[in-house]
Parts: C-alpha cells; sequence; structure tokens
C-alpha cells in the first residue's frame, strides 16, 4: 500500500479495459492482474505460437518470450513477470527483463514498498538468490525457504550444505542444513531448517532448526535458545527489543516462548501464525483451544467462539484495537472481526482490509463463480467475475474496488459511508 | 464355610464385578477423553450397526469363512451367560433371600447347555494347541482363564449328579463362581464389558468417518 | 521371548543394522515408556486388555495367507513379538530386539487394517503395529529407504527430494505435452481463487509425468477452474506417517492444507494415490487438531465418478482391454469408494471382471503403509508376503489391473514381474484420457 498516499481517491466508477475486444486479438489470455493505484490491469498474453508478452490495459510489452507466468504488480506498482528466452529464465520488471539469466528463477519476493524484487535462481546446477538483477556470488546444493528483509537489501534461506549420496541417512542426520545470509552461512549445521525470518531493521535472522530425530528449537544468526521442544512453529521477533517468540509443543500441547521462556500460560491442541499488532501491544495467534475447535488468542486469551474447519491469519486493524481474521466453519468461510461474526458465509474470502479507524473491515469474497465485495459482513458489490482486494484511502473516507464485470475492467472509488450503509 | 459361601462372598463377588466394572469402564472413559481423538468421531447409529453385525451370528464375514468356530462360539456364549442367570438352583437362592424370582430354564436344558460350555471350554483348549497361530499366542494366563471359567460349570454339573462330597462340591462351585465372578473386570475377560466399546469405535471410524463396512 | 529365525531376519539394512548399535538400555526405556504411557492411552489399554488371543485376525492377513499360514506372520503374532513384549518388559529390551520388532512393523505389516476388519471385538492392529513403528522411529531404528524419504519429506515436503525449480518446469513441459493433444489445455500455476486445487505426489512429477498432462486435458474437458500450487506443498503424500515420524507427517500436511487455503481454493481435488488421501484427510488432520480436513478433499475416484455420472465428461469408445481392479485399502477400506470405482470401470471398459474377494474385503498391495518404502533389501520378503494377490489376480483371467493408487500400482507391477502374471497395471487417468471425448474432437 505504499503508493496510496499518491492514488486518486476521487469517487467515481469508470470502465477502464473491456477485456472481450482483448480476447480476440490472443490465442491466451492468462490471468488478470490489477494495479495498486487501479489503473492498470494486465495479463501474460500469447501472441503466437510459442510466444508470449503481457497485455497492460490494451498494451502489448514490445518484448515477448517463450514462456511467461507469475506476473504480479509489486505494492509499489512495479509489474513483473518470470520469463523465459532460448532456454534462460529470468525476471521481466515493466517490460524489461533483467541482463542476468538462469537455468531457473522462481519464488519471486519483493521489499515492504515493493521497489526491490528478489527471486530464488539456479544456475550451473547451484542454487542461490538474485536481488535487483545481482545474484548471490555464493551458491550451493540446494535451497528451500526463503525471506527477504523488510528494506529488500537483504536474503536468508535455508540451505543444502554438503552433498548426500542416495539414501544417505546417517550423513543426513549428522546435519547438512543450515543457512545463508546474503550469501554467508551460518557456522552451524542442523538436520533440518526452516522459515528463516528478518527482524524490522534486517540485522537479525531466526529460524526453526531440528537437532535430532523428535528435537526442535529456534537459532536467531546461529545461537540455539538452550531449550529443545518435541516441535516449533514459525519464529517472529518482537518488534523493540529484538527477542523471538515462537509456539513450542510440550507434551501434547503448544503455547508461545519468547527467547526459550513460555509467555503464554494456555495449552492449546494448537497454535501458530502468531503476529503483533502495530503499536506492539497485542500478540495474537491462531488456536485450538480444543480438539477440532480453532479461534483467535489475543494475549492468551481465545475468543469465545470456536470454528470448526479452520481460522487463518489474523489482521490487526491499524490502531492496534481490533483484530479480525477469516474463519471457516461447516464449510462457510466468513471474517470474524474480534471473536463476532456477522456475514453468512461463503464458499471463499480473502484476507480482511480494515479502515485506518478500525471502524469498517472489508474483505473480496467468492460465492459459486461470482466474487464479490463484503463490507463489515454485507455483500456491496456482487456477481463481478474477477475482483481484487479493495484499497482504503489513507484517510479513511473512501474505498477504491477494482473489478471486471460484464468484461470490463472497472475502477470504483466509493465514499466509505456508501458501503457500510 | 458353607453358610459364608453363600452369603457374604456372594456380596464381596458381586461387589467386586460391579465396583470393578464400574472401574474400568470410568478409566477407559477418562482416558479415552484425554486422547482426544476418540469422542469425536464416535456415532451412535454406526456403532451399534457394528454391534449388530458382530452379535448376529455370520453377521460378519469372517464368521462366514469358519461355521463350525462361529456356531461354537455363539453357543459357548449363550450358555455361559444364560444358564447361570436362569438356572433354578440360582434363582431359588434369590428368592430364598431378597423374596425376587424370574423365569427359569427346564433343568434337562440347563443340563444340556452347562454340558455345552464345557465341551466349548475344552474345544477351545484343543484349539489352543492345536492351531499353529493359537499356540504361538497363547500365554499360561490363557489357560487359567479357561479353567477359572470352566470351573463353576464343571463344579456345577458335579453338584447336580452328586459325585463327590455335595457339600464340598458346592463349596467349590460357590467359591469358583465368585472368582469368576470377580476376575471379570481385571482379566482378558474383560472384553465382556469392552466389546461394545471397541466395536462401537471401530464401527464409527470406518462406517461413520469412512463411509466403509467393517464387518 | 527369543525371536525366531527366519530368512527375513537376515536381510541387510543398515536402517535397521547400524542403527541399534547407537541404543543404549536407557535410551530405549525411555522412548518406550513415552510411547506407550504418554502419547497412547485408553485405545492400546482397551486393545491390549480386549485381545483374547483367539488367532481369528490370521486369515485376514495377506503376509499370513501367502506366506504358508506360518504363524509368525498373523497379525496377533507381530503383536505378541513386538508390543505385547515392550508393554510386558516395560521397554527392557535390547538392540536386537528393537532391529526386529522394526522389520516386523515395517516390513511385514502393511497396515492396511484388513485384520482390524476381522478381529470380533474391532481391535485396531494396525494402530498397534503403528505405535511399534513410533517407537523404533524415536528410536531412528527404520529402514534406510523410508527414513530417507521422510527426510525428503522434511526438507521438501515431498517424497523424492523434488527441488522447488523441478516441479515448477515439470508442469510447463507437462503444459506443452498435453498441447500436442489438446492446444487450449493450461496447468495454470499459483491461480487464487480458482475453485480447485489440485494436488498429486511426488512420483508424479519426478517419473510418471503424463499423469499430470493426462490430468489437465481431462480438466479441460471437465471446464474444471483449477491452479496448481509453484511451491511447496503441492506434494499430498506422507511416508512421515508411515515411518512413525508424526512431527514430520503433521508439517508435511499442514503445508499441504495451508497451500490450500493461501491459494483461496473451494476444495482439493487429489490423484490416484491411497496414502496421501490418508494422511491428508484422517491422520495429518488429527494430529493438528482438526476434527476433518479443513477444506473437502475429493479422491480422483469420487471425481471421475462425478464427471462421468453427470455426464461432464463422455466416453467416446469403451476400452478393448480384459481390465480387473485392485481396490487400494486407503480408498475403498478408508472411504468406501469402491462402488465409485466399480461405476467409473464399467463405464469406462468393455469387459471387467471382479477380484474375489473385493472392495473392503481385497487384499492388500502388499507395498502400501511405507512397505514398498522400505527399499530394494525388503523387495523379495515383500513378494513372498503376497502370493495371495498373484492367485486372486491370476484367477480374474484379466490382462488389465486398474488401480487408483501409486503404491497399488507400484506394487501390483512387482507382483506380475515375480509371479510371471503377464498382466499390465493402468491408473484410471491413463484409460480416461484415452476413451474420453474431448472438447475440440467435439466442437470439430
Amino acid at each position: 500500500m505504499a503508493q496510496s498516499a499518491e492514488v486518486d481517491f476521487s469517487p467515481g466508477k469508470a470502465q477502464l479495459v473491456d477485456l472481450a475486444a482483448l480476447k480476440s486479438r490472443f490465442a491466451r489470455i492468462d490471468e488478470w492482474v490489477a494495479s495498486p493505484d487501479g489503473n492498470s490491469i494486465a495479463a501474460p498474453v500469447k501472441t503466437e505460437e510459442g510466444r508470449f508478452t503481457i497485455c497492460v490495459n490494451d498494451q502489448t510489452w514490445p518484448d515477448s518470450f517463450d514462456l511467461l507466468w507469475m506476473l504480479r504488480y509489486t505494492p509499489a506498482g512495479k509489474l513483473m513477470a518470470l520469463v523465459q528466452s532460448d532456454f534462460e529464465w529470468t525476471v521481466a520488471v515493466d517490460g524489461k527483463p533483467w541482463e542476468n539469466t538462469f537455468e531457473y528463477v522462481w519464488q519471486p519476493r519483493w521489499s515492504r514498498d515493493g521497489e526491490i524484487i528478489a527471486a530464488l535462481c539456479k544456475k550451473d546446477n547451484e542454487y542461490g538468490v538474485v536481488i535487483e538483477d545481482k545474484p548471490w556470488e555464493n551458491r550451493f546444493k540446494a535451497v528451500r525457504d526463503f525471506a527477504l528483509s523488510e528494506d529488500g537489501k537483504r536474503a536468508a534461506v535455508t540451505v543444502q550444505t554438503d552433498s548426500l549420496g542416495e539414501a544417505d541417512v546417517p550423513g543426513f542426520f549428522e546435519g547438512v542444513w543450515s543457512l545463508a545470509v546474503d550469501g554467508q552461512l551460518w557456522d552451524k549445521k542442523y538436520i533440518n531448517t526452516w522459515s528463516p525470518i528478518f527482524n524490522a531493521d534486517g540485522s537479525k535472522v531466526a529460524a526453526q532448526i531440528r537437532t535430532d530425530i523428535c528435537e526442535y528449537s529456534i537459532s536467531v544468526d546461529g545461537a540455539d535458545w538452550t531449550e529443545r521442544y518435541g516441535c516449533v512453529w514459525e519464529p517472529i521477533f518482537k518488534g523493540t527489543n529484538g527477542t523471538v517468540i515462537a509456539p513450542i509443543r510440550h507434551g501434547k500441547n503448544w503455547t508461545l516462548a519468547e527467547d526459550g521462556r513460555p509467555i503464554w500460560s494456555g495449552e492449546y491442541n494448537q497454535l501458530w501464525r502468531h503476529s503483533f499488532s502495530p503499536d506492539g501491544s497485542k500478540l495474537a495467534a491462531i488456536v485450538s483451544p480444543e480438539f477440532g475447535r480453532w479461534t483467535i488468542a489475543v494475549d492468551d486469551k481465545p475468543w469465545k467462539r470456536r470454528f470448526k474447519d479452520m481460522v487463518l491469519e489474523p489482521t490487526f486493524s491499524p490502531d492496534s484495537k481490533r483484530v479480525a481474521a477469516p474463519v471457516k466453519s461447516d464449510g462457510r468461510w466468513n471474517i470474524a472481526v474480534d471473536g463476532e461474526v456477522s456475514g453468512q458465509g461463503w464458499d471463499q474470502i480473502w484476507d480482511p482490509v480494515f479502515t485506518p479507524d478500525g471502524a469498517h473491515v472489508l474483505a473480496k469474497a467468492k460465492q459459486d463463480k461470482g466474487f464479490l465485495v463484503v463490507c463489515d459482513g454485507k455483500p456491496v458489490r456482487t456477481n463481478l467475475s474477477l475482483c481484487w482486494d479493495p484499497i482504503v484511502s489513507p484517510d479513511g473516507q473512501h474505498v477504491m474496488l477494482r473489478y471486471v464485470e460484464d468484461e470490463k475492467y472497472v475502477r470504483e472509488v466509493v465514499p466509505i459511508e456508501e458501503l457500510a450503509r | 464355610m458353607y453358610e459364608f459361601s453363600r452369603g457374604p462372598l456372594v456380596w464381596i463377588a458381586f461387589i467386586v464385578l460391579i465396583g470393578g466394572t464400574i472401574y474400568r469402564v470410568a478409566k477407559i472413559y477418562r482416558d479415552s477423553k484425554k486422547e482426544r481423538v476418540v469422542h469425536p468421531y464416535m456415532s451412535l447409529s454406526h456403532g451399534m450397526r457394528s454391534i449388530a453385525h458382530w452379535l448376529v451370528p455370520f453377521g460378519a464375514r469372517n464368521m462366514r469363512m469358519r461355521p463350525v468356530f462361529t456356531v461354537m462360539s455363539f453357543l459357548f456364549h449363550i450358555c455361559l451367560l444364560l444358564t447361570p442367570i436362569f438356572l433354578l438352583g440360582h434363582v431359588m437362592l434369590f428368592e430364598q433371600s431378597w423374596g425376587i424370582s424370574w423365569w427359569t430354564l427346564p433343568d434337562g436344558l440347563a443340563n444340556v447347555m452347562t454340558i455345552l460350555v464345557v465341551v466349548a471350554v475344552t474345544v477351545f483348549a484343543l484349539r489352543r494347541l492345536a492351531h499353529p497361530v493359537v499356540r504361538f499366542v497363547t500365554k499360561t494366563s490363557d489357560w487359567v482363564l479357561l479353567v477359572i471359567v470352566a470351573a463353576p460349570f464343571v463344579t456345577g454339573l458335579l453338584a447336580y449328579y452328586q459325585v463327590f462330597d455335595y457339600r464340598t462340591v458346592m463349596i467349590l462351585h460357590m467359591w469358583s463362581g465368585a472368582l469368576w465372578l470377580m476376575v471379570i473386570p481385571f482379566t482378558r475377560i474383560v472384553h465382556m464389558i469392552f466389546f461394545p466399546l471397541t466395536r462401537a469405535y471401530m464401527g464409527s471410524e470406518f462406517g461413520h468417518v469412512r463411509s466403509a463396512r467393517d464387518w | 521371548m527369543k525371536f525366531k529365525k527366519t530368512p527375513e531376519s537376515l536381510v541387510k539394512d543398515p536402517g535397521l543394522d547400524e542403527t541399534i548399535k547407537n541404543l543404549t538400555p536407557e535410551r530405549i526405556v525411555q522412548v518406550v515408556n513415552r510411547v506407550l504411557t504418554k502419547e497412547n492411552s485408553a485405545r492400546l489399554q482397551a486393545y491390549l486388555d480386549t485381545c483374547v488371543h483367539c488367532g481369528l485376525c490370521a486369515d485376514a492377513c495377506h503376509t499370513y495367507v501367502s506366506r504358508d499360514k506360518d504363524p509368525l506372520f498373523a497379525p496377533v503374532s507381530k503383536v505378541r513379538q513386538t508390543l505385547w513384549e515392550l508393554v510386558r518388559r516395560k521397554g527392557n529390551v535390547d538392540g536386537e530386539f528393537i532391529r526386529n520388532a522394526a522389520r516386523i512393523a515395517f516390513t511385514e505389516c502393511g497396515v492396511c487394517r484388513r485384520c482390524s476388519m476381522y478381529c470380533p471385538f474391532g481391535i485396531d492392529m494396525a494402530y498397534l503395529l503403528l505405535i511399534v513403528r513410533r517407537i523404533c522411529s524415536l528410536l531412528g531404528v527404520v529402514p534406510v529407504y523410508l527414513q530417507d524419504t521422510t527426510n525428503s519429506h522434511s526438507v521438501t515436503s515431498n517424497q523424492m527430494w523434488v527441488q522447488q525449480d523441478e516441479w515448477i518446469d515439470t508442469l510447463q513441459w507437462q503444459e506443452e505435452e498435453a498441447q500436442a493433444e489438446l492446444s487450449t489445455v493450461r496447468i495454470p500455476l499459483e491461480k487464487e481463487g480458482a475453485d480447485v486445487m489440485y494436488s498429486v505426489i511426488a512420483p508424479e512429477p519426478k517419473i510418471l509425468a503424463q499423469l499430470l498432462g493426462n490430468m489437465a486435458i481431462i480438466f479441460k474437458a471437465a471446464g474444471e477452474d483449477w491452479t496448481m500450487p509453484a511451491t511447496d506443498g503441492w506434494d499430498n503424500s506422507n511416508m512421515a506417517m508411515y515411518s512413525g515420524d508424526f512431527e514430520i507427517m503433521g508439517r508435511v500436511e499442514r503445508l499441504h492444507w495451508e497451500t490450500a487455503a493461501r491459494l483461496k481454493v473451494k476444495k482439493i481435488i487429489m490423484g490416484e494415490c491411497g496414502h496421501a488421501f490418508r494422511g491428508a484427510v484422517y491422520d495429518g488432520p488429527r494430529w493438528l487438531s482438526w476434527q476433518y480436513p479443513p477444506i473437502p478433499m475429493i479422491h480422483a475416484i469420487e471425481y471421475y465418478y462425478d464427471l462421468i455420472s453427470s455426464g461432464r465428461i463422455k466416453i467416446k469408445q469403451k476400452y478393448q482391454e480384459h481390465v480387473t481392479i485392485q481396490d487400494p485399502c486407503n480408498t475403498v477400506r478408508g472411504r468406501g469408494l469402491g462402488d465409485k470405482l466399480r461405476y467409473i470401470v464399467d463405464a469406462l471398459c468393455e469387459k471387467f471382471t471382479d477380484v474375489d474377494p473385493k472392495q473392503e474385503h481385497n487384499y492388500c498391495c502388499a507395498a502400501g503403509g511405507g512397505v514398498i518404502n522400505c527399499g530394494p533389501p525388503w523387495k523379495r520378503s515383500r513378494m513372498l508376503s503376497n502370493r495371495v494377490k498373484a492367485e486372486q489376480l491370476g484367477k480374474t483371467g484379466a490382462d488389465v489391473i486398474i488401480t487408483p493408487c501409486h503404491n497399488c500400482h507400484s506394487g501390483i507391477e512387482d507382483i506380475i514381474g515375480f509371479y510371471n502374471l503377464g498382466m499390465h497395471v493402468k491408473f484410471i487417468n491413463e484409460i480416461l484420457v484415452e476413451c474420453m471425448e474431448k472438447p475440440e474432437e467435439s466442437e470439430g
């Protein structure tokens, strides 16, 4: 949302692109993506046999490629895709392929503001990271989980340090997995490493580690917590002092630990995807307080309402006062806000979007074949053939809706009162 | 001795049986709650469906595959349970003590049923020796249990036919009967109590969770 | 109790032979007590106390029947030689005992649960042998090839060490291959909000990639709105469930479900695999505290049945070969899909002879449950353990065996070779693509 300050939020509805007209121009049009400012819509298109390019609104990129996929707008409005020419892959940004090419490139990530783009890459059968067309000098036998710092300057990836022969189980259990940060290996090796994560300023990296068949812990910059657990999940950093918090399993139960010490007293059947409120004062997580029942716990206090099927990652309102999460019971998805559900439920639902004051919650949803936009549990636009997340203006007064209706791409800015009525 | 056997001993036996049964069921219930993944999957209808299929002779494929054993096993269990409950001599004791009585088996039939139990136990014992798998998994306790189960019936027969000293045989009969009742909750005869539970769980896992048959 | 020597006890497998050298008596006792008292209680106790040692489970087991009714291979005998002793001796056993327990639990039982259907009390013997596997896994005593598969799951979340780029590359290659057959076919990657996520097991991209292309054609013909992830989490298989490493099992399943949730799909349709269904629908969710799968999971059998019975896919010409069926334990005994499987085969094939016994009562393939993943050292033993399967299939007189399960597929291939049956094994997918009407043809 970095751009939303510069985005035009004057109310009004505009049909920007006639998608029907484009259908006859191309043999194949893949999935459309809409830009964060709402002014553009783009898709990979096939121009002739074996040639692909990007169509933005009704203009195609000058270059075409043998293959092209993973078209995405970054929050900064950069349009990137993974492209292949002459059996070499690279990243193309706003129509321009990077100079470096690879045997393969995948898993694009970008900085928080969307200005810096990075991806995993493979060259000469070795694996590494490329950031803004600059590949790491060091490459590895294999890579897996990938994290980029918020400013996009640093990358961390789980790497295999040594080759293993076929079914070399003893070798594996000696530990051949570690972390590479900016291409530099930690000096420790583990049986497994997973889910690296940077702290806010990018100075530290934490990850899950496995030190024996059934011994798990957390390591921060290669310094392991002394405690070992039956299992752990993804760690996160606590904003200011840089401590690390992770779900740990002891016996059959889960709780949260900070630097190895339990900080929640609740014993949960399951606990994961914990996150801090923007002001850092509250900590919310997905928990299962009893078998087969799920909810959100905020500061160790689970919501009273439980959900049978699934609960997804909680989102705090920008003022840190409210929490919302996609929840599913009896096959229906909904958004729960502070433990309350008001919508009728839909087949699919996307992450909640709060207004800055937390007063209203919007979300994109899908029912049967039609997309819709939901505001405070009420559908406000329905039967859309495509739709993207609503974007709220920084002053919280307006909402930009981006959708496709009757084969026209529509950008609509609506006052929030109109939606929340 | 005789008076103790027909009075307090019976009380003790029933108290141990009932108390033991309550203890075992309560414990398995509590433990199964702790196990978390048992109760949420239980279904009354699928549990009953499974129990029914395994309580009806030839209701399961495995029973149809071995008809002789199936008949023997059903006769054994029916005679084992019904004979003591509906035996005239037993009902008369209840009538003398508490003034309650119920329908009784004709003497001749009760006699045949008792003999059937003894025959079945003998067949089971021979099967334990003859069938290689059963022999391989037989423990000493299996033999002891067979003796405990057979003893009240053998001594009952001896008493009925007045073989040996009647009074001694009756004491043995009462003691072996009491022993049999008391060991039910604490030996593998507990299968009598657990059968509906394990069966219902399996029936639920197969029928309710997996839409499949378990017979 | 001494273990009786059988030819199988002489098989060399470093996963058993070498690992027991590191065991100490204290470690064994500690692990056995942990598993028997902390991880299990009510069911274990009820099953141990209820078993009357009657041996009625014996004839249910393909291993026992195939090995001339050798008593060592009856289900209850496998429990006697392993779990009963561990309980009785409170874990005071030596490495050699653990080695043999691992051999029995991993290579002579496929946890197919057929015996559980033959026990009058419904004692789940597969569960009891999985407890033995759990103990062995925590002690590190697991057949080396099976452990390697679990290690692959731990690193890659798929079972064959497939790299992330290989996965995407294979899908793109298969899309091109399928386009040769039907030019408009796509394999849509990372399409958020599609109705369906299609998930498969790693042998598909690794060695049977054409199955992916086939499925793309089927989805196209059915007009399905579908997608596949371009991240880890695409593999629905789970050998960690069978090696006894439940922590890795849970990790793999969690990623699979979270990937479907990230893609915002209504349901997952999965390829023709049995154990993957079990892992994703039963064992995985339970470990993670989901009572039922968080997002509906539709097995390929159910999906093909819906396509054919609703007329979304029409059969152009029936398959001419004489066919029979191998019912996979995890979708037939484990989901009751036997009737739907027969409906599909009847719709697709001209000549079908059913097996006997069939449906829930079918004999296990002896490959599932992690047994085939124990690898080459155990292949001969696995073959000897399933003579009854060769006899059963041979009696049908069929030329082609249809089985919607990867483990069954490989296991039956091996049996055909070992017993010279002269038959072939096919997935439904292969026959369906051959026999169905394709959209361009109908338009033309």
